[in-house]
């Protein structure tokens, strides 16, 4: 099929985590932070299929399962957080969140 | 063939980079779906067409359309836009940037001074996905509908805390 050299994957794939961990580091509005992780969870599982392919097995799309349904159930409670946190202060600033209490 | 891997990876990697750096939200959500069809095709080109179709329809269109409908719901207006670009300035992005820079620097010295693999990626089909998935990883995919399950009675719980408190202004 691909006659690509597996580091080459690999290294796509640490560069699109790298960026998403930027997004995380650098953004402070929610819903930016929520796509970079969006972005990290999607670099590790390109790596986990191109594992699977290079040892020519399915347990590596198995595992991006996993990690698709943990990323569906991660977005799901993190947007309803976003929705509460603007509701709260009528802001997406993540600093705002430090002022919780009880 | 391989060119096409390439060209792929470029564009996965120049979307992602935009998404990081947009200042209106829309904007970036689109550009994440452009960088995951990028990925769902480097994932076809790696043999794995049943991961391709489910990136497809479960992360570029059920997980982004979550994404649209909450920006729907908060209707954010150009006053976060403006609000965005007095946040990222340049001063803010210098630190976390070398330090991402180092990370992704040791990252590719690391994999690209390995021994290089001239891997023949072969096809898996979903039928042996399958096997794997209801065969020995079962009690995983059992975990996985928990999981979905716990997200969403917390996503219900979260909502209906917001209706309480709304009731609660109101009387």
């Amino acid at each position: 099929m691909l006659l690509v050299p597996m580091d080459t994957v690999l290294i796509l794939a640490s560069l699109l985590f790298v960026m998403g961990l930027l997004g995380v580091l650098v953004r402070r509005n929610v819903i930016f932070i929520l796509m970079s992780i969006e972005i990290m969870l999607n670099a590790a599982g390109l790596a986990f299929v191109a594992a699977g392919a290079r040892w020519h097995t399915a347990d590596g799309q198995v595992m991006f399962l996993f990690v698709l349904a943990m990323a569906a159930a991660e977005v799901s409670v993190g947007l309803a957080l976003v929705m509460r946190l603007h509701h709260q202060w009528s802001t997406l600033d993540a600093d705002v969140a430090s002022n919780l209490r009880g | 063939m391989s060119a096409t891997f390439y060209v792929t990876g470029a564009v996965a990697l120049l979307a992602t980079f935009m998404v990081v750096t947009r200042t209106s939200a829309v904007h970036a959500l689109l550009y994440l779906i452009v960088s995951l069809l990028a990925v769902a095709i480097i994932f076809y080109q790696l043999g794995a067409p049943f991961v391709a179709a489910l990136e497809v329809i479960i992360y570029a269109a059920a997980i982004m359309v979550v994404f649209i409908f909450v920006m729907m719901m908060l209707n954010l207006g150009p006053r976060t836009v403006q609000q965005e670009r007095t946040w990222l300035t340049p001063t803010i992005w210098v630190g976390p940037g070398v330090l991402a820079l180092a990370l992704a620097a040791q990252l590719v010295y690391a994999l690209a001074s390995s021994t290089p693999v001239e891997a023949g990626f072969g096809l898996i089909t979903p039928k042996q996905v399958g096997q794997r998935l209801f065969g020995v990883y079962f009690i995983g995919l059992e975990l996985a509908s928990l999981l979905l399950l716990a997200g969403l009675v917390g996503a219900l719980h979260l909502a209906r805390a917001q209706r309480r408190a709304e009731i609660k202004g109101t009387l």
